[in-house]
């Protein structure tokens, strides 16, 4: 479990948890109703069989009453067929709930997911909210949907059959339920067992996992040091690790098993033998041994599978639990109620600070700074100065911890968050590609855009290449698509904020993976658009510096000088240590070698 | 494997326009799997199954074992019920009774042992295999040549190693063992039922041929439906992990309500495959059900008439009535179970393809050795011409030597050819013609160790592995002391910020608090090659990530680093060039300037100009 400063504190309870998951099954009621009618019934097609079997033997076989056969025999015909159909419907109309159940539940835990703040995202790893959207899911679905059903229904079949062998011949039903103690004393301990070895080769295969991936991605590195075989020790310990794990869940099935297997069939010798003197001194009847060892087998399911099914329940709770953890989390970050009819563009932060939860030392401190309308400024910087926290305080992926950042005069908080966002948009230096077509990723910010501005968009950022894809604008790109170097990521990027035209533009260094040449060709462009717009942009070379009116130097987590280029370039140290060896050798070489 | 060469029409998914055209995965699975394995497949089962030939033979006699012991139980249990009562009620004793319950005791035993034994030594055996398969793909993975990685990527290679072992898992735990029983306890109730009574044996089989066509029909569907459920689930897979690690940017951009559009639509498409497969399920069920309790019923009618008539004892019907229960309960097993066979037989599909790769740059069978002493350093290009594809070479003609010590800048526009030199000396590639040598010794003729040993590369991507920031400068040489990892930091200009983190140097990379940045993980690289003391050292591009500070951090390093080896630079910051002894202007795969940087400058030219471009950009 991440460390986590989100997370309700709360005491779990689990069957709690479990519990409210069933206003999710409420509009299924009525089908919900015929499914256990459908499920009691069954159970009683299913031991009739047996009892008509003994009426055959004991009636007409006995006495010889052929008459009698024909119609005992299509009785049990009869019976055969509404077992079937009564199981056919059930688990028809089973579908529905159970995975309207897992589908709704999906989708609000994804809708909550997405509102949650960048705060909670940079805790929790996408693998493990998604294994709370799958498998934790699919457990839960499991349980309510089957488990909780044939829990009820195999303690109804035993009780039922226990009373029916009791009431036949009692020594024999004592027998076979003084048989049954062992067998759900062993599986309880069984299923407890082998969920925690399961666990266990679970995490141990997840080791190994991490180490394929690291395997695959640093594969560039493990080749230029020849690695192989320290890289290749490395991952057989941990395969030598799940080896020994499963071969531990082996033998503890294999044992669990066989013991099975071996308890019904002792059982059923005994019956034979108590049955048969029985027989013999004529306190039970023929026909009733043979019902008798039919029913016995058909208890041996039921009876082993109820361990099976509590540690399933038990699983479903865990599962909600882990569920209910992240749909309780509130979302930090919420959207005012205030809008602005026509925004110009004027940022100011007052005062801002910030403080990560679990830092002792402020990224930023009282930081002030003024941007106004059409004007561009530029944030240098050393690494780890601040920057891009800076930038995300504005369309609020960060809240400040002190002070505010206000557009037009209006603290940002009090905002709506789509009317702030729709003010403000960010180009990444990571961009973040989705595997979609290059025009969805595109108009992530604005659907509504024509033609003509996502061509327009497209020549600003120098992303031409986007034509020559092999299906163009309908190429899908990103991890299950086509693979785009940074530099071609980071200008599909800066199109896409620039489509979104936005009032107050952020570029976070979004041109570092380009080379030189391009990257002139952006900065022109982006001229232009920076003419209309509020800009930010974060900057590593005097070139980019160039794109700004004015720049601001990023120190030690506040602004220390505010100016111009040149003049800071003359008068402060510090930035002339962060700016000044910036000369780009294939920058100049555009016209040198040619 | 299917895959598509002509590009289809735009927009051909109809409802899904978002996602955008790609080339079909040639990962999945074939459009008609079959249970017969290609040939590959089956020899690198057999090549996997041959060291336990023995064991097999032994698993196959404990498994028919087991399996006659179970199906004997209610065999016998009629023997007792016909010929044990009769004696009791003409009392003279239950001897046969007590002899045939203790038969039946014995062979309870008797199969709980067997079977545990079954069940214990073909977990084994399908263990070690997977151990074996691991380790086999692993290794091979790792052997083959970079070119195979940047086309085969990341993500399959991941895919192959996880997945698809994981499928040949479930099918050796939770299918291998199920089926053999299945098979063997169907083929031996049908067996006894005739042997007991030829007549309504024959009756009780009737439905099999019916019941046989019923089962293939389900696996058919079962395929399709099969196949829908895993492409559907791994689209909501897919959508739902990259809107969580790109939330940065869902929300900058107000994504989340179209998203959800997308999420929820993608999810109903889950639950609809899901739906079909639950329907299909529940009417394959119904139908094992159905007709084995007609069977049932039958058999009672049919067995009743003949015992009605003294033409079949009382104890065999009973046996039928047994045996018939557990004829039809596997049948559901092996069914279920099929999906697992065929998703195991694509993965062993995949992974026997992998394993045919052979590495473009082999080691070499008999390897040469470096001049005693180690290596120097001194490398060589002769006559050498590479190309990807032939008509269009990177590198048409090159000779070139650089002498053991220098430090070499590599200088020139995108595509010269910079980085593909720099690729042929660290023997990522092997070139088309001609040879590369190190100290006289052609490259292709040195194993990976001697090689590595001797040339390293630092390149801009570099990667950090989970694990502390010592370990990761380790890296470079498994062997060094702390106190080496220390002085290869300092020399590096890595100590300070190394010791500022949470942990220093026991700092774990990658989790809060060890989160670096570009330029810091770029240092921590350098540490690593430093460390690794190679005689040729090869930066490609490795400083273009840093800031200014750091770069200048970095190059005040680096003459101390270059002082004594023979280093290739390449990159497109003047600053660090100016360190080099010597450097080569490239064009077109050519070197068109070569010379030390003074005298370069000095003519007048393409150098000279960039000089002087980039002394004008600094005023």
């Amino acid at each position: 479990m991440p460390p986590d400063t989100h997370k309700p504190r709360r005491p779990l309870l689990s069957s709690n948890s479990l519990w409210r998951m069933k206003s999710y099954l409420r509009p299924y009621a009525t089908r919900l109703v015929f499914i256990w009618l459908a499920a009691i019934v069954g159970i009683g097609a299913g031991l009739a069989l047996p009892l008509i079997s003994e009426q055959v033997i004991d009636g007409p076989v006995a006495h010889g009453d052929s008459a009698g056969l024909l119609p005992l025999g299509l009785l049990a015909v009869g019976v055969g067929v509404v077992e079937a159909l009564l199981i056919f419907f059930r688990r028809w109309a089973q579908v529905k709930p159970v995975l309207g159940l897992e589908t709704r539940i999906r989708d609000d835990l994804y809708e909550h997911l997405q509102r949650l703040p960048m705060g909670f995202h940079g805790d929790w790893q996408s693998g493990q909210l998604l294994s709370r959207a799958t498998t934790d899911l699919s457990t839960i679905r499991r349980f309510l949907g089957f488990g909780m059903l044939f829990l009820v229904m195999n303690i109804l079949q035993l009780i039922t059959v226990t009373v029916l062998l009791l009431n036949k011949y009692w020594p024999l039903g004592l027998l076979v339920l003084a048989s049954s103690v062992p067998i759900v004393w062993t599986s309880l301990r069984f299923e407890k067992r082998y969920i925690k070895i399961s666990r266990q080769v679970q995490d141990e295969q997840g080791d190994l996992a991490t180490l394929v991936e690291e395997s695959a991605l640093g594969i560039r590195t493990i080749k230029a040091f020849g690695r192989r075989h320290h890289v290749y020790d490395r991952y057989d310990d941990a395969a030598l690790k799940v080896y020994g794990s499963s071969m531990s869940k082996v033998r503890l099935s294999a044992k669990f098993f066989s013991f099975l297997e071996i308890i019904p069939n002792i059982t059923l010798a005994l019956v034979l033998l108590l049955g048969a003197l029985a027989v013999g001194s004529g306190a039970l009847t023929l026909g009733a041994l043979v019902a008798f060892t039919t029913l016995m087998l058909q208890l041996v399911w039921p009876i082993a599978s109820l361990g099976y099914i509590l540690a399933m329940g038990q699983e479903a709770m865990t599962s909600a639990d882990r569920l209910m953890e992240v749909m309780d989390t509130v979302p930090a970050i919420e959207g005012g109620t205030q809008t602005i009819e026509r925004p110009r563009g004027h940022l100011r932060f007052e005062g801002v600070g910030f403080r990560f939860a679990d830092a002792d030392e402020p990224v930023l401190r009282d930081v002030w700074l003024e941007v106004k309308p059409g004007e561009t400024v530029a944030v240098v910087g050393a690494t780890g100065a601040g920057k891009t926290t800076l930038t995300a305080l504005v369309p609020r992926l960060l809240d400040p911890t002190s002070g505010r950042v206000t557009i037009d005069g209006q603290d940002v908080r009090d905002l709506k968050l789509t009317t702030l966002r729709q003010v403000v948009a960010t180009a990444f230096e990571e961009p973040t590609l989705f595997s979609m077509s290059v025009r969805e990723n595109l108009m992530l910010g604005r659907r509504d855009a024509t033609e003509e501005e996502l061509a327009a968009a497209i020549q600003t950022a120098q992303a031409m290449f986007v034509y020559d894809l092999p299906w163009g604008l309908d190429t899908r790109i990103g991890e299950q698509g086509l693979s785009l170097s940074g530099g071609q990521r980071q200008r599909l990027a800066l199109a896409r904020a620039v489509l979104s035209r936005p009032r107050i533009l952020v570029l976070d260094d979004t041109l570092s993976a380009l080379d030189v040449e391009t990257e002139a060709l952006v900065e022109e462009a982006l001229r232009h658009v920076l003419r209309e717009a509020t800009g930010i942009v974060v900057a590593h070379r005097a070139s980019t510096v160039l794109l700004a009116d004015k720049v601001a130097l990023l120190r030690d987590g506040t602004i220390t000088h505010v100016g111009q280029h040149q003049e800071l370039l003359a008068q402060v140290p510090e930035y002339r240590e962060l700016l000044a060896q910036d000369a780009d050798f294939d920058g100049a070489s555009e016209g040198a070698l040619r | 494997m299917t895959t598509t060469t002509t590009p289809p029409p735009p927009n051909a998914s109809g409802t899904a326009s978002w996602r955008g055209v790609a080339s079909e995965d040639q990962d999945e699975l074939p459009e008609k799997v079959s249970v017969l394995l290609r040939a590959r497949s089956r020899r690198l089962l057999g090549n996997l199954l041959r060291p336990y030939r023995k064991k097999i033979t032994l698993l196959v006699g404990i498994i028919v074992v087991s399996n006659a012991a179970g199906l004997s139980i209610p065999f016998l249990v009629s023997i007792g019920i016909d010929s044990g009562i009769p004696p009791i009620r003409q009392g003279s004793g239950p001897s046969v009774l007590l002899t045939v319950v203790g038969v039946i005791l014995a062979a309870a035993v008797t199969q709980a042992i067997t079977r545990q034994a079954f069940l214990r030594l073909s977990g084994r055996i399908g263990q070690s295999i997977l151990l074996e398969l691991r380790r086999r793909v692993f290794d091979h993975f790792q052997r083959l040549s970079l070119s195979f990685h940047e086309q085969y990527t990341s993500g399959r290679v991941i895919s192959r190693l996880t997945s698809d072992i994981e499928a040949i898992a479930e099918l050796l735990q939770s299918g291998f063992d199920a089926l053999v029983k299945a098979v063997l306890t169907m083929v031996g109730t049908a067996v006894l039922l005739l042997v007991l009574d030829v007549h309504l044996g024959l009756v009780a089989l009737v439905p099999l041929p019916l019941l046989l066509l019923f089962t293939k029909w389900f696996r058919r569907q079962s395929a399709i439906v099969y196949r829908r459920t895993r492409e559907t689930v791994a689209l909501v897979i897919v959508h739902f992990v990259e809107s969580m690690t790109g939330i940065r940017a869902v929300q900058a951009f107000r994504r989340e309500p179209r998203n959800q559009e997308i999420f929820q639509q993608l999810n109903d498409d889950y639950r609809g495959a899901n739906a079909r497969s639950m329907q299909l399920g529940a009417t394959f069920m119904t139908g094992i059900k159905l007709i084995g309790n007609m069977t049932i019923g039958g058999v009672l009618l049919y067995g009743g008439w003949l015992a009605l008539h003294g033409e079949v004892k009382v104890g065999v019907l009973a046996a039928f009535l047994l045996y018939l229960r557990q004829f039809y309960e596997p049948m559901q097993e092996v069914s279920q179970f099929y999906n697992t066979l065929q998703s195991a037989g694509a993965a062993l599909e995949k992974l026997s393809g992998v394993l045919e790769e052979e590495p473009s740059v082999p080691e070499p069978r008999e390897p040469a050795a470096l001049p005693p002493g180690g290596a120097r350093g001194k490398v060589r290009f002769e006559g050498v011409r590479f190309a990807y594809v032939e008509e269009m070479p990177i590198l048409p003609r090159l000779d070139l030597t650089i002498p053991a010590g220098q430090s070499v800048a590599l200088v020139g526009a995108t595509g010269a050819g910079k980085t593909t030199l720099a690729k042929l000396i660290s023997r990522f590639y092997d070139p088309t013609e001609g040879r590369v040598l190190l100290d006289g010794v052609d490259l292709r003729t040195l194993d990976e160790p001697t090689l590595r040993q001797a040339v390293v590369m630092v390149t801009q991507e570099n990667f950090l592995f989970s694990g502390t920031v010592a370990d990761n400068i380790r890296f470079g040489s498994p062997d060094a002391t702390d106190r080496q990892v220390r002085e290869a930091a300092k020399a590096i200009g890595a100590h300070e910020f190394i010791a500022g983190l949470p942990d220093g140097y026991d700092t774990e990379v990658g989790k809060r608090g060890g989160r670096m940045s570009a330029g810091q993980r770029q240092l921590v690289a350098f540490a690593r090659a430093f460390l690794a003391d190679p005689a040729v050292l090869i930066l490609d591009e490795a400083t273009s990530s840093l800031d200014v500070p750091s770069e200048r951090l970095v190059q005040r390093a680096l003459r101390t680093i270059l002082a004594d080896r023979t280093a290739l630079i390449i990159a497109h910051r003047l600053s660090t060039v100016e360190i080099a002894d010597r450097v080569l202007v490239m064009e077109r795969g050519e070197v068109v300037e070569d010379g030390p940087p003074a005298r370069l400058i000095a003519a007048s030219g393409r150098f000279a100009g960039l000089h002087q471009a980039w002394l004008d950009s600094l005023s």
